[in-house]
Order: C-alpha cells, then sequence, then structure tokens
C-alpha cells in the first residue's frame, strides 16, 4: 500500500478491483465502511461476481476476468476525453510532457524491439530523448507527438466504451457510471483509493492491471494523497516481509538485486547501478545504492567483506536466468533436475498450479523438507488418500522430512503488514510437543552444515564458515539479535550528514547513516530505524494520531523511515501548499517541511528548488510511461488470457501476453475453449484463510465443504441444482464439488459470445476438519506473469457435468 | 428435525388441576440465586493477557491471547481465549471470522508436535528424534551442494548452487526470514522463493 | 453476579412474585445494520468461541449458510437471501444475522412453564437458566422469531445470552465486539435508535427510500435490532417476520391460565409428563391456532367473571 488502512476512511470514492476486501480484509474494509459512513464516500465494485464488497457497493460493474487492462484504459481515455484531469500535478509531477526517442513504437499489439522466438524484447528504444544537457527533453505544451500524453493518448485510443463492452462484457452504461464516479476525483479536493490484490496480479499481465490503474491514479492526481494511493492489500501476514528482506531468487533486503553472471566484478555491478537523475536538481534516491549494498556485505560476512576482496562480492551468487521461481524450481525438479526442496511454512502442493504437475516434481525428488506447525498435504504428497490424493506410496522414492513448527503465540518477532507496519509481537504460550522455532531449526541446520565444511571441507566452504554468526547461543538467535542486525549498527565511529558522529558499536537511526566505506553493516536498509539505541520501535502501542489523519505515527514502525504515506510530497502543490486543506498532510513552512508523516522529501529542499515528489525515480516524477522497467511495454496493452473463451478483440492476431515466460511442457497442457468453454477463476472466501484454518474446527464448521458457484442460466443448461455434485476439468484435471447456482454470477456477453463464468473457492485439501476435497489448483495452468512470475489463477478453462458422489461420500449424501 | 406438538396437548395440560402452586411453593422463591445461576461467570477474570499480531492476512490486527496460569513457576500457560486488541488502530478490537477462531488453530487436532521422517517408499510416517531428522537432513544438504556446487561458468565465477530449493513461510517473522536468508544465501542457493510468487 | 445493577431481574418465568424494582436501570441493545454487513460470519465465529460451542462440521446444500439453521450449539447464524429489486433491477445480497430478538416482551419467557428457566434482566436481555430448563420446547413455540433450540445431549433449551456474562462485567457480546465493518454495534438502546437513525439517513441519501429501523412493537420492541434498506418488507431477510406478535395461545397462557398452569407444569417437570416433546422447532397446525385464540377469548371471559365474583 502506498497509503495505509485507517487513511481509507478520509476517501471520497473507493475502487475495488482486483480484490475482494470484505472477503479477504474484513478488517481493513472497515475502513471503507467509515469512508461510507462518515466521509460520503461511494463504493465501487468491478468483479466477474458479485462478491461480499459488491453487496455493500454504491455500484456494481461485472468484468469478465482478465479484462482489467481494457477497462482501465478505457477510464483512463474517458478521463483524457472529459478533461476530467489534475492539470498542474500531470504537468508537475508526472512524465506527460517528457518526450520519448525516436524508434519507439506500438504496432498490432506489440512494442518495437519484439523476438518472437525469445518471447521477449530488445528494450533499447523504450526511453525518453537525452538533451545534450544530459537530461530527459521535456515539451511543457505537452503537444509533442512523441511526448508521453500524447503517445498514451494514442496507445488507449481504441478502449472505447464500446471496445470496453466487446471485451470485457461490462454492460456500456454501467462502465460509463464507473467513469463518472471515478472522474469526480479529478478535483484536487476528492481522492479517490484503489484497492486490489490477487486479483489482478494472478494474470500473465498482473503487473500491467496494476500499471493500468496506476495512470489513472496518476492522471487524477491521487497519488501521495490522503484518502488515494495504489493500495496493494497483500495476501499473507508477512509476505511484506519476506518480500522486502529479500527471500526470492533475484533479491538482496531491500529490493537490491542478485547479480548476474554478466556481472563478474562488483564494479561492473555498481556502474549499471549508478541511477543519475534524469532531470536537473533531481535527488535519484538510488544513488545511495552502493551504501546499502556494502552495509549488507558487511551484515553477511562482517570482516570478511572488504573493500580489498569488493566487499566479499564472490560469496554472492551469480543468476544465469532472470529468476529461479517457483515455477522454474517445479519446472526443473519434473524434469529431474532438482535434489530436494526444504519448505518454511508453506503448501505448494496446494498452492501451486497444476497439482498433477506438482505430484510429479516431488515424486522425482530425493528428499523433501517441510517445517510447519501444521500437516499439510505437501508434507503427505507421496500418502494415499483415495481420489483426493491418488498415489502409490511404494513408487514414490523420496525421503520426507515432517518438522514440527511453534506457531505466532508461541514466539516473538516482528511481522509488516501491508500498511508497511512492521509489529513487533510477544509469546503467550509454550509450544506444544517438541515444536521448535524456524529460527532454531535454521540455525541448527546452518551449524551442522558448516561444522561438516570446517571438518570436511567441500565445495566452496567460504561463505558458510565465514557468515557472521556471533548471537549469543548459537543454535537459538533471539528475535532481537536479529531485528538488531537489520536495523544495522556501526563498526567504527561514523558521522551522519549533520556532523553528528555515532561511535562504533551502535545501532544507526536509519539507513541516512549507512555509508559505502564498510564503517556500517545493515542487513536491510529499509527496515533501518526500527530497532535504534531508543529501543525497539516496532513494538511502539501509542496510538494517538494527531489531526484525526489516520496516521497514528507512534504506533509500531512503518518502513521507510517511519514514513506512512509514500509519495506525500505531492499531497502539495509545487508551491508546497496542500492541494486541499481537508486532506493535508504536509506542508512548507518556509524553512521545511512539517505535518502529520514524515516528509517524503528532501526535509529543508525548498519547493522552488524543482525538485519532483517522486525521489525514488530518477525522474523525480510518476511515470505515466515506464520505459524499460517492465517487461511486457511501457503502456499496459490488452491481452487475453492465455486460456480465453474469446479471441482478442483488440489485437486478433495476439492472444496471451508476448512477453510472459511459459515452459514448452505447460504450454502443451494449455487447452482450447471448445474442448474447455467455460472461463473459470480461483478465489477465497471469508470464512477461511487458504489451506490452513481447514484445521480450524470453527472455521470448518462455516464452510465445510469445497463447493463451485455458477450461474442460474450454466446450471439450467447442464442440468445442475443447487447442492448436486459436480466435476469440473480442465485440459490438466479433474475435481468433484458441490454446485452453488447462484444469482451473483450472471454469464457475460463479449464480442457476441455468451460467456459463463465457473467460480472455484480454494481452501480445501485432505487434511483438516473440513470435508476432504480438492484445491482449485488441480486444474489450473503454469504460465507467470511477464514481470513476476505469478501463476495465472484467475483466468482459465474448464468444462462442467454433474456427477456422482466421491467414494467416501456416497452414502452420506 | 421439525416436530409436530400439539398445542391442545399443552392447553389440556394447563387444564388438569388448579392446585394453589406459586413460585415459592415450588422451591424457586429466591430470586438472586437464579440469576446468579443464569450469568455464566466471566471467563476471563485473572487470565494473562499478551499482545500479539493476527498470522494470517497482512491487516496484521493486533489480537490479545488469554492464556491461563500468570506466568509462575509451576503453572503451565495455555491460550484459552483470543479476542481483537482494542488499541490497535486498525482492527479497533474487531476480528474477522478467521480471527475469531485462531484458538481452533492454536489448538488444532492436526497440528505438528514431533519430527517425522517418511523413508522412501515408505507408506508412513515415523516418529524420530530431533537430532536425527537434523543430521540427515544436513548431510542430504551437503552431499548435494558438493556434488552440484556450479564455481565457474567459463571465467565468469557465479558460485551457484541450483539443484536444492529453498521456499520461505508467508507468516514468519521478519526475523526468522532474515536467519534463513542469512544461512540459505551464505550457501549460494539461487533456488529460493516465498509465499509472494503466489 | 447478581450484583450488578444492570442484571438485576425484571421478569422470570412461570413466577408470580415481584422482584425488587427501585433502582432505575439503562436498557441495552445491539444493533445490527444490515446495510453495513458482509457476511463474513466474524460473529458466527465469536459466537462458538466466547461460548465454547463447537457444532458439528456438516456439508455444503449449495448455499453460503452455515450450519444450516440455528441449533442448541449455534445461537447466531448469517442468512443469506439473493434479491433482485424489480424497482431498480439491481441484484441486492441482504445477509441478515439472525439470533435471539430479546424482545421486551418475550413470547419464549411467557409461554415457560418452568420456575426460572428464562430470565429477562432489568437491562432487556432475556437470558435461559439452562438449570431450571425442563425441556418441553415451549419457548419455542413461543417465540415470534422461531430462534430456541433444544439440544440433542442434554434436553435443554438455548439460544443466544447476549453474552450477558461479558455485558454483566461491562463489555460488549462477542459478536459485537468482533464485527470488522461495525455492522453489529452494542450500547443504550437509546443511543442505538440514535445510531439506526443516522444510518437510515444515509441510506436515504442513497436511494433506499424505505429504510428504517426494525423494532418490533408487537412484542414491545427488542433489544437487537435491525436497519433495514427495505424496512417496508422485513421478509425480503430471509423471512424476518413484517409484524412479529407473541402467539395468542401464549398470551392465553400467560394471562388466563397462569396461576393454576404453574401447579401444572410443576407437576408436569417432576413427571416428566412432557418427556415426548423433543428438539426442534415446533410447527402449529392451523387448527390449533385457531383454537387457541378460542381459548384465549373464553379464558379472558372467565377471567373477568372471575374478577366480578371476587
Amino acid at each position: 500500500m502506498t497509503n495505509l488502512w485507517m487513511d481509507i476512511k478520509h476517501a471520497d470514492v473507493i475502487t475495488v478491483m482486483g480484490g475482494n476486501a470484505a472477503e479477504a480484509h474484513p478488517c481493513g474494509f472497515k475502513w471503507v465502511v467509515e469512508a461510507k459512513a462518515h466521509n460520503n464516500a461511494k463504493l465501487i465494485v468491478i468483479d466477474p461476481r458479485f462478491t461480499r464488497t459488491a453487496s455493500v457497493a454504491d455500484l456494481y460493474c461485472p468484468i469478465r476476468q482478465g479484462t482489467d487492462i481494457a477497462f482501465l484504459s478505457g477510464v483512463a481515455k474517458y478521463l483524457i476525453d472529459n478533461d476530467k484531469l489534475q492539470h498542474r500535478y500531470l504537468a508537475a509531477y508526472t512524465n506527460a510532457a517528457f518526450v520519448v526517442k525516436e524508434g519507439y513504437a506500438f504496432d498490432e499489439g506489440l512494442f518495437s524491439g519484439y523476438s518472437e522466438d525469445k518471447r521477449d524484447y530488445d528494450k533499447t528504444t523504450w526511453d525518453y530523448e537525452i538533451g545534450p544537457d544530459g537530461y530527459a527533453v521535456v515539451d511543457e505544451t505537452m503537444q509533442h507527438p512523441r511526448s508521453v500524453m500524447q503517445l498514451l493518448k494514442k496507445h488507449i485510443s481504441i478502449y472505447t466504451p464500446e471496445m470496453v463492452e466487446r471485451i470485457c462484457g461490462s454492460p456500456k452504461e454501467t462502465f460509463l457510471k464507473v467513469c463518472q464516479m471515478i472522474a469526480e476525483t479529478s478535483s484536487p479536493e476528492k481522492t479517490m483509493t484503489s484497492l486490489y490484490a490477487l486479483g489482478w496480479t494472478q494474470h500473465a499481465k498482473g503487473s500491467q492491471n496494476i500499471r493500468s490503474m496506476c495512470i489513472v491514479q496518476t492522471l487524477l492526481g491521487n497519488i501521495g494523497m490522503l484518502g488515494g494511493g495504489m493500495n496493494a492489500l497483500r495476501g499473507h501476514s508477512n509476505i511484506q516481509g519476506l518480500t522486502d528482506i529479500g527471500l526470492m531468487s533475484n533479491l538482496i533486503p531491500g529490493y537490491l538485486n542478485i547479480p548476474i553472471e554478466k556481472e563478474p566484478t562488483y564494479s561492473d555491478y555498481i556502474a549499471k547501478r549508478q541511477f543519475k537523475p534524469l532531470r536537473p536538481g533531481q535527488m535519484s534516491y538510488w544513488q545511495n545504492y552502493n551504501k546499502f549494498f556494502v552495509s549488507f556485505q558487511k551484515a553477511m560476512w562482517g570482516d570478511k567483506a572488504q573493500k580489498e576482496n569488493d566487499w566479499a562480492y564472490d560469496y554472492l551468487p551469480k543468476l544465469d536466468v532472470p529468476t529461479y521461481d517457483i515455477v522454474r524450481g517445479f519446472e526443473l525438479a519434473k524434469q529431474g533436475k532438482m535434489s530436494g526442496y526444504v519448505i518454511q511454512g508453506f503448501n505448494p502442493l496446494l498452492s501451486f498450479p497444476n497439482r498433477a504437475k506438482m505430484t510429479e516434481a516431488f515424486s522425482k525428488m530425493k528428499f523433501v523438507v517441510v517445517m510447519d506447525p501444521l500437516q499439510t498435504e505437501t508434507a503427505r504428497f507421496w500418502e494415499n488418500h483415495g481420489e483426493y490424493n491418488d498415489v502409490d506410496p511404494s513408487k514414490i522414492q523420496t525421503e520426507v522430512f515432517e518438522l514440527p513448527t511453534t506457531l505466532f503465540a508461541e514466539e516473538e518477532g516482528s511481522l509488516s503488514n501491508s500498511s508497511r507496519w512492521l509489529q513487533w509481537h510477544w509469546q503467550a504460550q509454550e509450544a506444544p510437543g517438541e515444536c521448535r522455532s524456524d529460527i532454531e531449526i535454521m540455525s541448527a541446520l546452518f551449524l551442522r552444515i558448516r561444522a561438516m565444511y570446517k571438518r570436511d571441507g567441500g565445495a566452496f566452504p567460504d561463505p558458510i564458515v565465514n557468515l557472521k554468526w556471533d548471537y549469543a547461543i548459537s543454535h537459538s538467535p533471539t528475535a532481537i539479535e536479529l531485528a538488531r542486525e537489520l536495523n544495522g549498527y556501526t563498526l567504527a565511529p561514523v558521522t551522519d550528514a549533520s556532523g553528528t558522529t555515532i561511535p562504533a558499536g551502535k545501532q544507526v537511526d536509519g539507513f541516512a547513516q549507512l555509508k559505502d566505506d564498510g564503517t556500517t553493516a545493515c542487513g536491510c536498509w529499509i527496515y533501518s530505524g526500527c530497532y535504534t539505541e531508543k529501543g525497539n520501535m516496532m513494538a511502539r502501542r501509542d496510538n494517538t494520531d494527531p489531526g484525526d489523519r489516520g496516521i497514528a505515527p507512534n504506533w509500531a514502525f512503518a518502513w521507510p523511515a517511519n514514513r506512512r504515506v509514500l509519495y506525500n510530497r505531492a499531497s502539495c502543490d509545487p508551491e508546497g501548499k496542500p492541494w486541499s486543506e481537508k486532506k493535508k498532510l504536509i506542508e512548507w513552512n518556509g524553512k521545511q517541511w512539517v505535518g502529520f508523516d514524515v516528509p517524503d522529501y528532501g526535509a529543508t529542499v525548498a519547493p522552488d528548488k524543482g525538485m519532483g515528489p517522486f525521489i525514488l525515480n530518477q525522474e523525480g516524477v510518476a511515470r505515466l510511461w515506464t520505459r524499460g522497467l517492465m517487461r511486457d511495454g511501457p503502456f499496459p496493452t490488452h491481452y487475453e488470457p492465455f486460456e480465453s473463451p474469446v479471441a482478442n478483440a483488440a489485437f486478433p492476431k495476439i492472444k496471451g501476453s508476448p512477453a510472459a515466460r511459459i515452459f514448452k511442457g505447460d504450454l502443451a497442457d494449455l487447452g482450447t475453449s471448445a474442448e474447455f468453454p467455460y472461463a473459470a477463476t480461483s478465489y477465497r472466501l471469508t470464512e477461511h484463510f487458504h489451506s490452513w484454518t481447514k484445521h480450524s474446527k470453527i472455521n470448518a464448521i462455516l464452510q465445510p465443504e469445497m463447493f463451485v458457484e455458477i450461474s442460474e442460466q450454466l446450471a439450467k443448461e447442464k442440468g445442475i441444482a443447487k447442492g448436486d455434485w459436480v466435476r469440473v476439468w480442465s485440459k490438466r484435471g479433474s475435481l468433484k464439488a458441490k454446485a452453488v447456482v447462484t444469482k451473483r454470477i450472471k454469464p457475460l456477453v463479449c464480442d457476441g459470445k455468451t460467456v459463463h463464468v465457473v467460480g472455484l473457492p480454494q481452501h480445501w485439501g485432505f487434511i483438516g476438519e473440513t470435508k476432504k476435497g480438492w484445491h482449485p489448483n488441480t486444474l489450473t495452468p503454469v504460465v507467470g506473469d511477464a514481470n513476476t512470475e505469478t501463476p495465472e489463477f484467475k483466468a482459465w478453462l474448464v468444462n462442467i457435468e454433474p456427477t456422482s458422489p466421491p467414494a467416501d461420500r456416497q452414502r452420506t449424501v | 428435525m421439525t416436530v409436530q406438538v400439539s398445542r391442545r396437548g399443552l392447553l389440556k395440560g394447563i387444564g388438569v388441576g388448579i392446585a394453589g402452586g406459586t413460585l415459592g411453593a415450588l422451591g424457586f422463591g429466591d430470586l438472586q440465586p437464579a440469576a446468579a445461576a443464569a450469568v455464566r461467570p466471566f471467563k476471563l477474570a485473572q487470565m494473562r493477557e499478551t499482545r500479539n499480531t493476527c498470522p494470517y492476512c497482512s491487516v496484521s490486527c493486533g489480537v490479545i491471547l488469554y492464556s491461563l496460569g500468570d506466568r509462575s513457576k509451576n503453572a503451565k500457560s495455555a491460550v484459552m481465549h483470543v479476542e481483537g486488541d482494542p488499541d490497535h488502530p486498525v482492527n479497533r478490537g474487531t476480528l474477522c471470522p478467521k480471527g475469531s477462531s485462531l484458538l481452533d488453530f492454536i489448538r488444532s487436532e492436526t497440528r505438528t508436535k514431533y519430527p517425522m521422517y517418511r523413508a522412501a517408499g515408505a507408506s508412513e510416517f515415523k516418529r524420530v528424534s530431533w537430532d536425527f531428522a537434523l543430521d540427515r537432513i544436513a548431510t542430504l544438504l551437503k552431499e548435494d551442494r558438493d556434488r552440484n556446487f556450479v564455481a565457474k561458468n567459463g571465467d565468469l565465477t557465479v558460485n551457484r548452487w541450483v539443484t536444492t530449493g529453498f521456499l520461505g513461510a508467508s507468516a514468519t517473522t521478519n526475523e526468522t526470514a532474515w536467519v534463513t536468508y542469512k544461512t540459505v544465501r551464505s550457501m549460494g542457493a539461487l533456488v529460493f522463493d516465498n509465499q509472494a510468487r503466489v | 453476579m447478581a450484583d450488578y445493577a444492570s442484571l438485576d431481574i425484571r421478569q422470570r418465568s412461570a413466577s408470580t412474585d415481584q422482584p425488587p424494582d427501585i433502582r432505575a436501570h439503562q436498557e441495552v441493545a445491539k444493533l445490527i445494520d444490515v446495510s453495513k454487513c458482509i457476511g463474513c460470519k466474524a460473529c458466527q465465529a465469536a459466537c462458538e468461541e466466547w461460548n465454547d460451542l463447537r457444532d458439528d462440521v456438516g456439508i455444503n446444500v449449495g448455499v453460503y449458510d452455515n450450519p444450516h439453521d440455528l441449533t442448541a450449539k449455534t445461537w447466531t447464524l448469517m442468512r443469506f437471501t439473493e434479491y433482485e429489486n424489480p424497482e431498480t433491477n439491481n441484484l441486492e445480497w441482504l445477509i441478515r444475522k439472525d439470533g435471539c430478538m430479546h424482545c421486551s416482551d418475550p413470547g419464549c419467557l411467557k409461554a415457560c412453564p418452568s420456575p426460572g428457566a428464562i430470565v429477562q434482566y432489568s437491562n432487556g436481555i432475556v437470558d435461559f437458566v439452562e438449570e431450571n430448563c425442563i425441556g418441553c420446547a415451549y419457548c419455542v413455540k413461543g417465540c415470534p422469531f422461531n430462534i430456541p433450540r433444544i439440544s440433542k445431549t442434554d434436553r435443554k433449551a438455548y439460544k443466544c445470552t447476549l453474552c450477558s456474562d461479558r455485558v454483566a462485567v461491562g463489555q460488549a457480546p462477542a459478536c459485537a465486539k468482533a464485527c470488522p465493518t461495525g455492522a453489529i454495534m452494542f450500547g443504550t438502546k437509546e443511543a442505538m435508535i440514535e445510531q439506526a437513525h443516522d444510518r437510515v439517513d444515509d441510506l436515504k441519501s442513497r436511494g433506499f427510500k424505505q429504510a428504517g429501523l426494525y423494532d418490533p412493537k408487537g412484542v414491545g420492541g427488542t433489544h437487537v435490532m435491525y436497519v433495514l434498506h427495505h424496512n417496508d418488507k422485513p421478509h425480503l431477510y430471509n423471512g424476518l417476520p413484517d409484524d412479529p406478535k407473541i402467539s395468542p395461545l401464549v398470551a392465553f397462557w400467560k394471562g388466563g391460565a397462569k396461576v393454576f398452569g404453574l401447579a401444572t407444569m410443576g407437576f408436569a417437570a417432576l413427571a416428566g409428563f412432557f418427556h415426548y416433546v423433543t428438539a426442534g422447532p415446533n410447527e402449529v397446525v392451523p387448527e390449533e391456532e385457531e383454537e387457541a385464540i378460542d381459548l384465549k377469548d373464553r379464558a379472558s371471559r372467565n377471567r373477568d367473571g372471575e374478577a366480578r365474583l371476587s
């Protein structure tokens, strides 16, 4: 979230699209209900299903899954055509006036530089025209034919309300109502917040779905504003933290990168990361990259990371492919190229696409280690559970370990929520049985491995035997010791920008004090400030909220720098006055920036210095057009899902996203609409949390059994009554479930063709308190988003028919 | 199940006799003991309160865990009830159906409690000691790393290990994440991902 | 608990003596704002958790409602209705939290033949005292909202207590505290009525012209009230009675037959006379209802006669 949960109460319009906040985030959703009750806000829900969020909406608009880009590009077109823009914001705070260099083109759904063989782009033409002064060329009139504004207009010109209806199945009249309501917030006094989650990300073009709304919000001047922003609600309690700390193939904590093979030396690596400002007077915060990187290396390897050895640059692995994400990992496993997997608190057998492929991949591994407080299906992939997990254990030669772990009530530490708050929690009970914390388990494994390398040697032992590991009790580092490392500390006396000298061995106050000369160490620069000499800032519990801004600045710690609303400089006009007094966050008082939030700007940089408010960007402004930063194009473009019930009405020659990665076997596993005519989607229900709460009795009572949701029309066509058993199958698998026949799903008409939506909630498996059942991922395709490799769980194809109950249920119902 | 009860039965019953019974005569004269019996004693009166965070979604609501015992040496603590933390600025004491049922997650019948091991081809798990499990896993990891570690690709130093994968959790703490990051990366592992991907 | 003024007793089933009545009391109420409800079932979960109830894990029968009905272990239940509004052509998902309404004039208490098995506190809460319950299920008949359920395990009647144990120590009921969107509010009845009026104004401004507060007079008002978008058609909300009234039969029982009936019921309890009455809601056949009205009329005539005689 650029903003935070309570901030939603200040919104005038709330658009929930690509998510179902009432269902998946009920307690955060209260702030939507607050905005309605006390700020007279209007709630718009755009979703293939009339969801629980829709049940309290002012306007519900249906949409076919996987067509959000067409819809939102249509909204952007409406805003431009009807002059519903925040003009001063657009001119001063976006790249609308920047001129793109010659050679950039878009034709029949493809950008310049496409290679069909590689399914990838050469992005050299996707950049600004650079002037003789070394800065990007800007045409303040925005009339230059290659200005971003003119290119945007051209790019979205096809998304007329008629085209939106053809692609999305959203009735033109309802679509226009949505546009009108959204357009109201072009006023500097009004804001819209966009709430989204996995309904946008789980597509082969997920990142571009989000980009589409970014464009809308930027045209309206709603970024950086109270009650505005782009708010990713996120799925789990700490995937924000796990990502911040870089538990991904290609990341170093704080969104730094693991080097690639073509960066064999530290100087190659850092040369590519000299993020020079693209406009005069600009900041570009990433200029500090080397400070964060060196401090990270010091946190990892202490004295062994020295200037002389390029800060132990060789200790880091180098990538030969963009990422070894889960999709690639299990593709390799299926090919027999993986020996094992170590899995912490994760149930990939159910959570990953194409169950049959997952079972095959697991069965080919030599060993699988699962650390979890619950018995997961993953740990038991080899166990026969009748038709729910029809495997022959004697044919599976995998060694499997199920290691019992503590859960939240039995440990202390911090979690990062979607508002970027790091909140500390405390232990309430001792763990049952022989459960151990994940910290203890990882430490025990590490210490054993380190001892073996010290004793016996082996492949490149250096980074292992030299890993900084000076915890008081080496097999059980405390959460506080680890938090202090994440925050960062001085290794020698350090003088900061204000001239203050911090002695050696002290916690730093924030990332501004980090150095690139080896005098500081910091596990995760963006977390710097979380555990300072003042103590544990994440454990703060002062909920006072000056000015009723919905900020509570002294509750826990928010990254970065305890800032609660990102880009809040943009809440003021170029002169430093709030756009709206009612929505004031910060302001320029003549000497410095002051207000309710930590300014996202140089604290004493005067507004007339011309520095843009988006200080993380080299341009200093928000990007309507993203240069070469996205793999699949600088503007979002409508492509169909890889499995789609209709042809691409916008670009008939192109179906799925042309730059999305898909492996050969997975491509062969895609079905056609002739065989699988119905548009399926998978989602959560509010009664459950993924596959965990099926272990919880009360949640099992509230929603005991797998079902699928279909319209009354499809039910009639297929002879299905409510409560009947149905079989749903795709090219990849088949499952049985109860039928919920509902008015909340209606057939859509797309380009003259009736499209039926089949909805599959995803909470059942073969272990727990609920009735045994299947997960929709038995059926889903394996294709990832072009930028993030997040699988396309939200849009694929199935068929459906009435069926008999599963064998174990034949007598009970 | 629906049962038809004849109201005539009731009315006829009423008409059976006109004995002069009163409450007192029936032995329920004292009202206050009856009230005491009606109202269940408040069950949290002296339970220990611990501030925690709901482990499910990313709203990360504040919760209060009420546990048995006051942490004195001879009382083993056990969570008995979970309720929203009214001081928490986001949830302000509320909890969703998952959060309201956290007690049943903590006490789940299908929690793991002991290290279990399934040998190749076996049809069931067997309980093993931690030492057995950790020794065996450490050995498997080292064997695979030593066999498949790639130090060089041509002239380029690449120092990577891509034949064992690691998946981070989605509800473990930042501190767990950091210790996991340190250990996994120190081994040069690149097949590394977390729940954010899906 | 009796020391808490809020839980002084106002009425007691099958009893004639008057409880002390000199204290001033504040009535409490729960306001269920259907227009804010997202049907998340947090109230159901919080109710089961707080009250240490665990119903059976059922099955899906093609709807979201689970369990499928109130039971002795499910004291509150979300009931889902998909309604296509003919005036707007909009689909409305009307989700109502069902459970005891805590009537000011409680039909269950009036119908109850067992002394002290049902009590009403001065704050308006109607509570079942299971120790005194004989399992006859007359409360089920007496209830115009079809709420109480008889346990198959112990043959006693159960329903929502409005968390009298929490209210007694100054806390809101578990469901109200949990409710993520504030669709369930708890406070004095006065405050809840005021809150409801604000909500009704908001709903009217959003086009729900018939929005209103459901606090039915037929049962003397309730201590659980609803804000409804369509207060002119309560039945849309999964059969919420448009105009609930205590059955004439119960009125008769409470009125004319009370004194002589008490002894009878005392006897009945002891003798297990009504042991054939089993768990579950009862159905009234129309002839019986008519006969009851008839009997009630005759009884009131008799009573008038008796009054004249004395």
